[in-house]
């Protein structure tokens, strides 16, 4: 017994434990152990988190590509003016569901999912924290945008915008049911995030693997801590605001109506204290992945570790001070406001840091390889950017009063969100398609989509700058000839087919390498975190033995990495726990296996929500099965014997604690 | 082309805006091409190998870029202040007040004065004197609109239950257009209004026009129009001073004639436009509140004969 680097005693490598025979034995035992539920029920009571995560990911892109065609459809009505290819009626559900999509079934899921599979890799875990709950978000994920589609396909999709602004969300301006069911999807994606976050928290906060100390962390994973941290701190508030509009309208409750004493302002305070840090818990996931590609890609760590760390927290806080830049026009005091659009300026601060550092990154390569992901995080640097820039000019109240709600917010956002996240999201998934799949995606192929995309994109949404200084406001169906905002519609239009053309270049491209795309081997990008120290595709288990690490980049220092985790059973589905700040070893927890019970709760918490839309009653009698079902969920099992225990030791399945007496 | 355009102000409010724009859009463009050509550099630099750096002084730069960053958002911050303070202190002595009040989907106008019998009423048609500030009171009948007047000044929201103001200025004559710019409902895109600005006695001219009746109709048709408009379903919901409707729920019609635009700036008065939108105004706004009229072809004639006296 030697003394690790975390100062815990761990085992040398002359251990009987680590011989090759003996973990030929484990692995034997842990593919037993921790093997895939078969068949369709196994498929239905799934836990593992790659196989969680991954069904996540292709569900987020599913939405993804429901939305893109109504974007092509918008982009298809405004190309000319006074066009009749839409009414009003189809145009406003078709803008509104975007938007809900591209937000709340998308953007914050897509980054969730991946995180849900590379985050217990990266911290050298065999299983993501209460994988039970996170297998139940993805069902509550999947049912709230079948709901919205089943809807929007049979004419009662949401028309009332992607903010919902009461009155005209209100029982007495919200048509039919067209608002509730804006608002109970909102009821289903906070559901989902919120469990999926508190996952994502316990998972790095408890089940990093030893050596991992707090400034060892990877940034991706910093990254979902933070922008987990955030779901839990803002979701409540869409929460609470999105439950007062079904009251409004379902029981008459008066939250927003101004003529019973209500407020509508007060619903655009609580919606934008979500909506503002959900932009960021959007743009932050990417800034993670953004890090591991370009330290990747350049062969070297990301310079200044702590200042990017930094700058992840200091964004989450300062992004919940700045909500009210989205109300500049609703008449609030103007000292007031200067505050808001002082924090919204300064948010400015600390992205700016983390993208100095990363251009010193680059600048200080040891080997730099131009490789589609790369290309990808490269293009943030000159699409984020213009976004970022218009977000300032935002800021300032007398400039967002001129544009605020025109077609120069829409360039803005889309300059933020796609610059900012789906630009990296796309290298992501190159980047981390050889690990999910086994093979690589074609560098041809991914090229190709990636240059139509950064022209497609520059040419859809620079011209919208121009039609919102020219006058054009946002959520029109159409406008007068006489305005002389066609010609830069049609380029918008144009630039939207060559994106279309684009991303169905990359869909091909993800399908095709599915079969022959070349092997990936553990790690072919030559990555420094833990996710490349496994198969590819990871077995179900993750690692044997599981790694410790003894530097930030533990696979290009393996030199300095302690030896392997021992003493967990590989008769159960047993993980190390270890403490928050050092991650020590604490004990040892065995995980849940497959259960149909998360299922069960997701089909039965979506009957009530959906029920209640129609009737109060709905509340009531619907919870009765999901409390049902969350009993048997929870239903108790037999505590281990002391007989068992004592075998358990006695077999050489100690606990750490034990270990180290 | 330009009469809904940020960069073409015609008013002191939306100069000084106008001016912050540039100011922002040349250091903006400044700090991109800083930054996107810092990185090309770097690509092309971590292209060639070139001997390792040293960590501390790479790390130095990278804290004078993020410095140089912050000075150049707190210049910005306080430009974007000054502007503000700028406009708050244009002077509102002497000036007009205007009451818009924002419904699905137009706009009613009052003009404000101590006697009730001096207040004028018109609709999505705003005339202001040129030179003169106005103040404009803004309410909202039914759902959040917004009021945007590129030309001459950033919008403001027209909140159920507040009271908000919009203060502007022209300094140009000319005639401009505006818009509603908080999304709204089916119609959201037809919610436009037409703003005439001209010299302080043509204005004074066209208030006073407008707080005359409307005349009495002349030749047997527009008499038969007259008719038509009070017993027919007209008279539900317009108002026409001067005859027997009397009904507030929609725009007043005493001085339609004068107006350039028809259906809240949608398409222009002509009279073809005019029987169109009374036969059925679904067609051409589909989702207004105004259903169709059902008229005969003679009342339909009569009713226009009768509308366009209404000068």
């Amino acid at each position: 017994v030697s003394e690790g680097l975390t100062g815990v005693p761990l085992l040398t490598d002359q251990d009987e434990r680590l011989t090759s025979d003996f973990l030929e034995g484990e692995e034997r035992k842990l593919r037993d152990t921790w093997k895939y539920a078969e068949g369709f029920f196994g498929w239905c009571a799934e836990t593992d988190h790659k196989r969680i995560g991954r069904r996540f990911v292709i569900t987020a892109f599913v939405w993804f590509a429901m939305a893109g065609v109504l974007a092509a459809l918008m982009r298809i009505q405004l190309s000319r003016p006074e066009n009749t290819f839409l009414g009003p009626d189809l145009y406003n559900q078709i803008f509104t569901t975007h938007g809900t999509t591209m937000m709340f079934l998308f953007a914050v899921p897509v980054w969730l999912g991946l995180a849900i599979y590379i985050v217990p890799l990266q911290v050298g875990a065999r299983s993501i924290c209460f994988p039970r709950l996170v297998a139940y978000a993805y069902w509550m994920f999947l049912f709230g945008g079948i709901f919205l589609y089943t809807n929007f396909f049979l004419n009662t999709g949401p028309d009332v915008g992607w903010f919902s602004y009461p009155p005209l969300a209100g029982a007495e301006y919200g048509i039919g049911k067209r608002p509730d069911v804006w608002a109970q999807l909102i009821t289903f994606s906070e559901v989902s995030s919120l469990a999926t976050a508190t996952a994502i928290v316990c998972t790095v906060l408890k089940l990093r693997t030893p050596g991992m100390s707090l400034n060892r962390i990877p940034l991706f994973v910093w990254s979902m801590l933070v922008v987990s941290a955030m779901i839990i701190f803002a979701m409540p508030a869409v929460m609470v605001s999105s439950t007062c509009l079904i009251l409004d309208r379902l029981v008459s409750t008066h939250f927003f109506n101004q003529a019973e004493g209500g407020d509508p302002l007060l619903w655009q305070h609580l919606f934008w204290f979500f909506g503002h840090p959900e932009v960021y818990i959007i743009f932050l996931p990417a800034l993670g992945a953004l890090s591991e590609i370009i330290s990747t890609f350049t062969g070297r760590p990301v310079v200044g570790y702590v200042s990017m760390i930094l700058s992840l927290i200091a964004t989450a806080f300062i992004g919940f001070g700045v909500w009210v830049h989205h109300m500049f026009a609703t008449g609030l005091p103007q000292l007031g406001q200067s505050f808001f659009t002082a924090a919204s300026i300064m948010i400015v601060a600390p992205t700016s840091v983390q993208i100095f550092n990363w251009i010193a990154t680059v600048w200080t390569a040891r080997r730099l390889r131009l490789t589609t992901p790369m290309l990808y995080a490269l293009s943030f640097f000159f699409i984020f950017i213009i976004g970022g820039l218009t977000g300032v000019m935002l800021a300032a109240v007398p400039l967002d009063r001129q544009v605020h709600d025109t077609f120069f917010v829409v360039a803005h956002f889309h300059y933020v969100l796609i610059g900012g996240s789906v630009f990296p999201l796309l290298g992501t998934v190159t980047f981390w398609y050889p690990k999910l799949t086994g093979r690589l995606m074609s560098e041809g192929l991914g090229k190709l989509a990636y240059w139509l995309l950064f022209v497609g994109f520059n040419l859809t949404f620079f011209p919208m700058h121009l039609l919102g200084l020219a006058g054009m406001p946002r959520r029109v169906y159409t406008y007068p000839a006489s305005m002389g905002w066609g010609g830069l519609n049609m380029l918008a239009s144009l630039g939207a087919a060559v994106m279309a053309l684009s991303l169905l270049i990359y869909l091909v491209n993800v399908v095709v390498s599915l079969r022959s795309g070349a092997l990936a081997g553990n790690n072919p990008w030559g990555v420094a975190t833990l996710d490349g120290a496994t198969a590819s595709p990871p077995p179900a288990y993750n690692f044997v033995p599981s790694p410790t690490v003894g530097s930030r980049e533990p696979l290009w220092h393996s030199e300095i990495s302690p030896p392997p985790v021992v003493g967990l059973s590989a008769a159960k589905r047993e993980v190390l726990v270890t403490r928050v700040l050092d991650a020590e070893p604490d004990h040892r927890y065995e995980m849940p296996g497959p259960s149909i019970w998360p299922l069960v709760s997701a089909i039965a918490t979506s009957v009530m929500f959906v029920w209640s839309i129609f009737n109060p009653w709905g509340v009531v009698w619907g919870s009765i099965p999901i409390t049902a079902a969350l009993v048997l969920w929870f239903w108790p099992k037999r505590g281990v014997p002391p007989a068992r225990l004592a075998a358990d030791a006695a077999a050489g399945h100690l606990t750490p604690r034990e270990m180290v007496s | 082309m330009h009469i809904q355009s940020v960069l073409h102000p015609a008013g002191i409010e939306a100069a000084l805006v106008s001016r912050l724009w540039w100011v922002m859009f040349w250091t903006c463009a400044v700090v991109w091409v800083a930054v996107a050509g810092a990185m090309l550099f770097a690509i092309r630099r971590g292209r060639t190998r070139v001997a390792p750096a040293n960590e501390r002084s790479v790390f130095r730069n990278v804290l004078v870029a993020a410095g140089i960053s912050l000075v150049a958002l707190v210049w910005l911050l306080f430009e974007s202040v000054l502007t503000g303070r700028a406009q708050e202190n244009v002077s509102t002595k002497d000036s007009l007040h205007i009451q818009v009040t924002g419904y699905q989907w137009w706009w009613d106008v009052q003009y404000e004065n101590p006697v009730p019998s001096l207040q004028v009423t018109a609709a999505n048609e705003i005339h202001i004197p040129v030179g003169r500030a106005v103040v404009v009171d803004l309410f909202a009948g039914d759902v959040i609109h917004s009021l945007w007047i590129p030309n001459l000044q950033g919008k403001i929201d027209l909140i159920p239950g507040r009271h908000n103001t919009l203060t502007l200025r022209a300094d140009a004559p000319g005639i401009y257009r505006g818009q509603c710019a908080e999304y709204c409902g089916a119609q959201h895109a037809h919610m436009a209004l037409v703003v005439v600005a001209e010299p302080a006695e043509q204005f004074e001219r066209w208030l006073s026009a407008n707080r005359a009746p409307a005349p009495a109709p002349v030749t047997p048709s527009q008499v038969r129009g007259k008719e038509v408009v009070e017993r027919g379903p007209c008279a539900m919901c317009h108002n026409i001073t001067g005859s027997l409707a009397s009904a507030r729920t929609a725009p007043d019609l005493t001085h339609i004639a004068s107006r350039s635009t028809i259906g809240a700036a949608t398409v222009p008065n002509t009279r073809g436009y005019l029987a169109g939108w009374i036969l059925d105004p679904q067609h051409i706004k589909p989702g207004s509140r105004m259903p169709p009229t059902g008229l005969s072809d003679e009342e339909l004639q009569a009713v226009l004969d009768y509308l366009e006296t209404l000068k």
